[in-house]
Parts: structure tokens; sequence; C-alpha cells
């Protein structure tokens, strides 16, 4: 009897243990685990929080459709503060410990330089979602922003026609600023234009007096604003107070400090500037998501471009994860080398580049006016990031892991 | 020839007066009461939001200015009365909380009132010399930074309580032996090295990006400053800001803000070097 008694129970457990683990995926499939570094503390924070939320939002949406292929999504956020120690720190508390499906995150050129190295020796992809200087060939890093050839080559020939070829440049000093200052000298050379003074800011500076003197006497037709961080955007007040009337253009201005909204007019009339995104955007696509956002945050100050591009990365995630019907980095490159890593964005229709692994984007021309309204004054169109697969990088052949630019090209 | 020449005394005057603005409460603190005040920042920054909340209610800016600088000494003295006065003849802890208030107030500021707010815009217009343009709102700063040196002059030359507080600061038990209360002095000192504080955020908020962590771009300026002049506020904090601005002016123009920055910080290593005690630390053992 003892006997028989066992063998029942042995039989219930395994039929118990059996059930469960059928049970298990469908009840209970894990999470999707989506690394976020973004800084929403610091000088930055005002950019970076945005970020945050874009990313949260999006989360919400998918994970509300069902989820990634039946698996919610859980964001993990660190927040590093614009410090690039802390972002070495933290990548590997992510990928290590907690074992991230994904990294997304990462603002300044610095940070995401930091962490590159960290995420190579693992086989976890990295979604880059800010526009940058360009020229990252590394198969791990997915850049989801625009890049110098949708934003400079666009940008610095019409500001060359419009105002003249004696450009000044200001810009952060650091690698964003150094090699966006040197597509600008590129770009000018090109079109037979002048860079006719150039100046290098440390983070942090917020005093600009000798900067504006500096641009007076060297009388450029327009300045090159590259200046990072809210401390150098003081730069904008000190020199509308002190009547430096110059017209600006820049990759970075409007959409993403939202200069034009922070400070009192007429303080960026003047102000020109190429991007995939800013809040002023007017389709019907962009008001529905604007709406969406607002609902979850209805005290954003502005909805900047990289807020808006870490939207788009968890759908540009979704999609490749799906398609490849696999979180694997291997499996998620083998769908982007189709070229049909596509996705319906706001702004509109935007692939991946199978050479380059960055993002085609619809790309405008925007003028801030006296009163900081915001006028489109070109449309480009759609722009594919051409530059890199132009100067050699196709990453479904060879993955260099380098970053280069106009005058550090591949070896061929 | 003469806009090249006012360009560059207008930049010496600029330099000069956020060298002195940004000083004048550190040095106060730090030479009344040998405390290295590290929520430094922080009090500009209440000067500079308190201002601006004054201006979007409707207030004149110099009235909305007087109130931050006020504000910020009266946030000093209750620091004072209950955090800093236990920390005395413990320079070290001292450092730890005032940098632990400091945490905490710019992430609560953070949290409680958002990242960036609009700015208020700097008054006064501009005026032109020869092909040049220039901020009329920097004199005022170069004015106020005069204004700040000859006021603590007078204060600490010509007062009754300069008087005490010279003596506190010499030997504070002498000084308590002959009736002098010193908590009373380190209470007003810190209170006034507060206001001054909140006077620089005041001054200057029209004229930056106003975000929580605003107050920290004065900071490298602030101790540069103060490490050069040494402990004395009336002997070193003038000299000081005259040597480092004219470093600094002069590397600006000459090769931009990076060398200016390099040059600022070379002329400390080579100051503190040379002059341990710095600038206040020399000229008074001269004159034994």
């Amino acid at each position: 009897m003892a006997e028989v008694g066992r063998t029942v129970r042995r039989v219930g457990i395994f039929a118990a243990t059996t059930l469960a683990m059928a049970a298990w995926p469908a009840l209970a499939q894990q999470p999707i685990k989506v690394g976020l570094l973004e800084d929403v503390s610091g000088d930055i924070a005002l950019m970076g929080k945005p970020k945050l939320n874009g990313s949260q939002l999006a989360a919400e949406e998918i994970n509300k459709a069902g989820g990634i292929m039946g698996r919610k999504i859980e964001l993990l956020h660190l927040d590093p503060q614009m410090d690039n120690a802390r972002y070495q720190e933290f990548a590997r508390r992510l990928l290590q410990r907690d074992k991230v499906d994904v990294l997304i995150g990462g603002i300044t050129s610095a940070s995401r330089e930091a962490i590159r190295p960290i995420v190579n020796r693992t086989d976890v992809p990295y979604f880059y979602t800010n526009q940058y200087e360009g020229g990252v060939c590394d198969a791990s890093t997915i850049s989801i922003g625009a890049v110098p050839e949708q934003q400079f080559s666009t940008l610095i020939p019409w500001m060359v026609e419009k105002f003249g070829k004696k450009v000044y440049t200001i810009a952060a000093d650091y690698n964003f600023g150094q090699i966006s200052a040197e597509w600008t000298r590129d770009l000018m050379k090109k079109l037979g234009g002048q860079v006719v003074g150039e100046e290098f800011i440390p983070l942090g500076v917020s005093q600009f007096g000798q900067t504006i003197q500096n641009i007076q006497r060297a009388n450029p037709d327009w300045i090159m604003a590259l200046n990072v961080g809210a401390s150098q955007d003081s730069f904008f007040e000190q020199a509308a107070a002190a009547k430096l009337t110059i017209p600006m253009g820049s990759s970075i201005k409007v959409m993403l400090g939202f200069e034009h909204k922070r400070f009192p007019p007429p303080a960026l009339a003047q102000m020109h500037a190429t991007a995939n995104w800013f809040e002023e955007v007017d389709t019907p696509a962009a008001a529905d998501f604007k709406k969406r956002w607002r609902a979850k945050f209805p005290n954003e100050a502005y909805i900047n471009d990289m807020g808006y591009n870490a939207y788009t990365a968890l759908y540009m995630y979704k999609t490749l994860v799906e398609k490849a019907k696999s979180t694997k980095k291997a499996d998620l490159r083998k769908v982007i080398a189709t070229g049909e890593a596509c996705i319906d964005a706001p702004e509109g229709k935007i692939c991946i580049d199978p050479k380059s692994q960055h993002t085609s984007h619809h790309m405008r021309l925007i003028g801030v006016n006296p009163d900081h309204s915001v006028r489109v004054i070109k449309d480009f169109g759609l722009i594919k990031p051409y530059w890199l697969g132009e100067i050699g990088c196709d990453l479904t052949k060879k993955d260099p892991k380098a970053q280069y630019t106009p005058t550090s090209l591949p070896k061929k | 020839m003469f806009a090249e020449i006012f360009s560059i005394l207008y930049q010496f005057a600029d330099v000069f007066a956020f060298l002195i603005l940004a000083a004048a409460g550190l040095a106060i603190i730090f030479g009344m009461m040998g405390i290295i005040n590290m929520a430094h920042g922080e009090f500009i920054t209440c000067g500079i939001y308190v201002t601006v909340i004054c201006v979007q209610q409707g207030m004149p800016l110099p009235l909305a200015q007087a109130i931050g600088a006020l504000s910020a000494g009266l946030v000093g003295i209750a620091l004072e009365r209950t955090i800093i006065r236990h920390l005395y003849h413990r320079p070290l802890d001292s450092i730890l909380a005032t940098w632990g208030i400091s945490l905490m107030v710019t992430q609560g500021m953070l949290l409680l009132l958002g990242s960036s707010w609009r700015g208020i815009g700097t008054p006064l217009g501009s005026f032109q010399v020869g092909d040049y343009t220039f901020s009329t709102y920097r004199l005022v700063l170069f004015g106020a930074a005069i204004g700040v040196l000859a006021g603590l002059y007078l204060v600490f030359m010509r007062t009754g309580y300069g008087i005490m507080a010279r003596a506190t600061m010499q030997n504070a038990e002498m000084a308590q032996a002959l009736g002098v209360r010193t908590q009373h002095m380190y209470a007003a000192s810190f209170g006034m090295g507060a206001a001054l504080a909140g006077l620089c955020g005041a001054l200057y908020a029209p004229t930056m990006t106003l975000i929580p962590t605003m107050g920290i771009t004065f900071i490298i300026e602030s101790f540069v400053t103060v490490v050069v002049g040494g402990a004395n506020v009336l002997l070193g904090t003038a000299p000081a800001g005259i040597l480092l601005a004219v470093v600094r002016t002069a590397l600006n123009a000459w090769y931009g803000q990076i060398a200016g920055q390099i040059g600022l910080l070379i002329a400390v290593i080579v100051v503190i070097r040379l002059l341990p005690e710095g600038v206040s630390g020399w000229l008074s053992r001269r004159e034994r």
C-alpha cells in the first residue's frame, strides 16, 4: 500500500510539474529587459528628461498592445548624471548584473564613446538615440539619430547661399564639438567658403563676453553654433544683450535644447537648424504623437528631438525582434542586413541602413522667427545615411568598431 | 584703436566682476570662520531663483535682486544656526556637511522646480564703440563688483561690527574674553557671505540659462579667487581678482576660452606654489 501511495504521489507531482511548465510561457513570459542610460540630472537634464519620457511612453504603448512577441518591456533606467565614469559603471551593471537584452541611451558623444567598448565585450545590441557628429562604424551600435550628411550637408550649403561664405564656429570642446567643427571646415572648403574663426569652449563655461567680441572682430556672415549644455547656452542671451545679430546655424539648437522656449525673444531669432524632429512639426502623424505624449506628460516643456528618437528606438527594436523572432544581436543584424528594418515613425517611414546601421530621416530646415516661433524653410524629404557607406564602412562584411571623420577615413 | 582699447578694458572689467562677485561670499565665510562652504553655489542659485520668481510676479528687477540677495542671507543664517555652528573647529566635517547640503538642494530643486526655466532677459540694451557692440548691463555688473569691495571695506573698517568681526577673526577666545559675542559674529558673517553669494546670483540671473545646477558654473572661479586671495577678504580678494582677470582676459582674447581656462588654473598653481597663504598672506607679512 505504502508503495502504491508513493507512486501515486510521484505521478501527481510529475503531472503538476508538467502542467506548470506548459503553462509557464503563456502565463508569465519573461519580460524583455531594456537598459536605459539617460542623464536626468546635471547640466543637460533638461534635454535628458524628455528622452526618459519618450522611452516610457513607447514602452507603455507597446506593453498595452501586447508587448514584443507577447513579452512585456521592462525598463531599467539609471541616471549617469553626465559623468562618463558613471556611464561605464552603470553600463557594466546593466549588462553584467541585470543582464539586459538591449542597451539604449547616452546623450553626449563622449558618453557613447565611453560605453561602446564595454558594450562590445558583450553580445548585447546598443541603440544610440541622439543626433551626433557621425562616423561610428560598429556592429553592436545602431544609431537612431541624424548624422552630418543629413544635418550639415543640407544646412551649410543653404547658409552659404543665403548669408555668405564666411563662417565663425563656436563649439563645445569635446569630441562632438571638435568633429562637428571638422565637418564644417570640410564642407566650407568644398563650397569655396572660409572659416574665419573657430573657438572651442570647455563644458560648463557660462561667460561669453570675449567670445562675442572675437566674433565681431572676425566679422563672419554667419555663426555655426555647436555649444553644448545649459551653461554654454548662456551665449545666446549674452550675444543678444550685446546686440550680436549675425545669423546662426546649428545641428543641435532648437530641436534638442529648445533654446527658443527658454530665452526671451529675440535671442534665438536668426537661428537655423536641420532636424528630423522638432515639436513644431505639423503633420497628422506628428500631431497624434504629440497628443499621446502630452496626455502622459502634460508638463513637458518641449518634446525634443532626442526624446522623439528614444521613442522611435523602442519601436525599431520591437520591429527588429519580431522580424528576427529573437532578441539575439546576430539575429537582429540579419534583419538589418536585408534592408527591411523599417518603421512608420511620426516623421514618416524610416529605415536602418545595412552598411552603417544608421537611420534614414525626413529632414527639414527650420528657422526661428523674431517672436521665437519656428518656420519650416525647406523640406529635404527622406535622406539616407550615405556617408559611411561611401567611405567604405560595410558592417555586413566587416566590423571595425571604429569612428571615422572627414580627416580620419578607413584605410583602403 | 580706441575701440580696441575699450574692448580690452571692457572684457577685463567683465571677467573681474565675475570673479569678485562669485568669490566675495565664499571669501568672507572662509576668511572669518575657516569654513569651506561647498554649498556656495546653492546660495548663488537661491539668489537667482528668488530674483526670477519676483520678476515673474511683476516686480522691478533691482527690487527683485535685493530680495534675492536678502533671502539667500536669511537662508544662510538659518543654516548657520541649525547645522554649521556645530562644525566650527571641524573643517573637514564642515566640507562634507555643506557638500551634502549642496547635493540635496540641487536634486531637490530639480525635482520640485523642473529641469529648466524660461529666462527673464538682460535689461538696459547695448551701446556701440567703433565696430563693437557691448551689453550695457555688464557695466552695471562691474559697478556692483566695485560696490561690493567698497562696501566690505566700509563694513569691516568703519563699523563696530567690523571691528568685532576682525577681532573674532584674529583671535576668537580673546575677543570672547573682551565681551564680543562670537556666536553672533559668526552667524552674521555667515549670513553676509550667503547674502553676497545670493547677490552674485541675483545680478547674473538675467544673463544666464536658468537650471537648478547653475550655481556650479560659478564655483571654479570663486574657489580659484579665494585660494589666490587667501584668508583675508579685504587684502586678498581684489588683488586676486585683478591678477586672474588680467591672465584670463589676455588669454581669452588671444587663444580663446580654452586658453583662458587653462591659464587661470595655471596661475593658481603658480600663486599657491610661491605664496602658500595667498596674496593676502603675502601682503600682511610684508607689512610686518
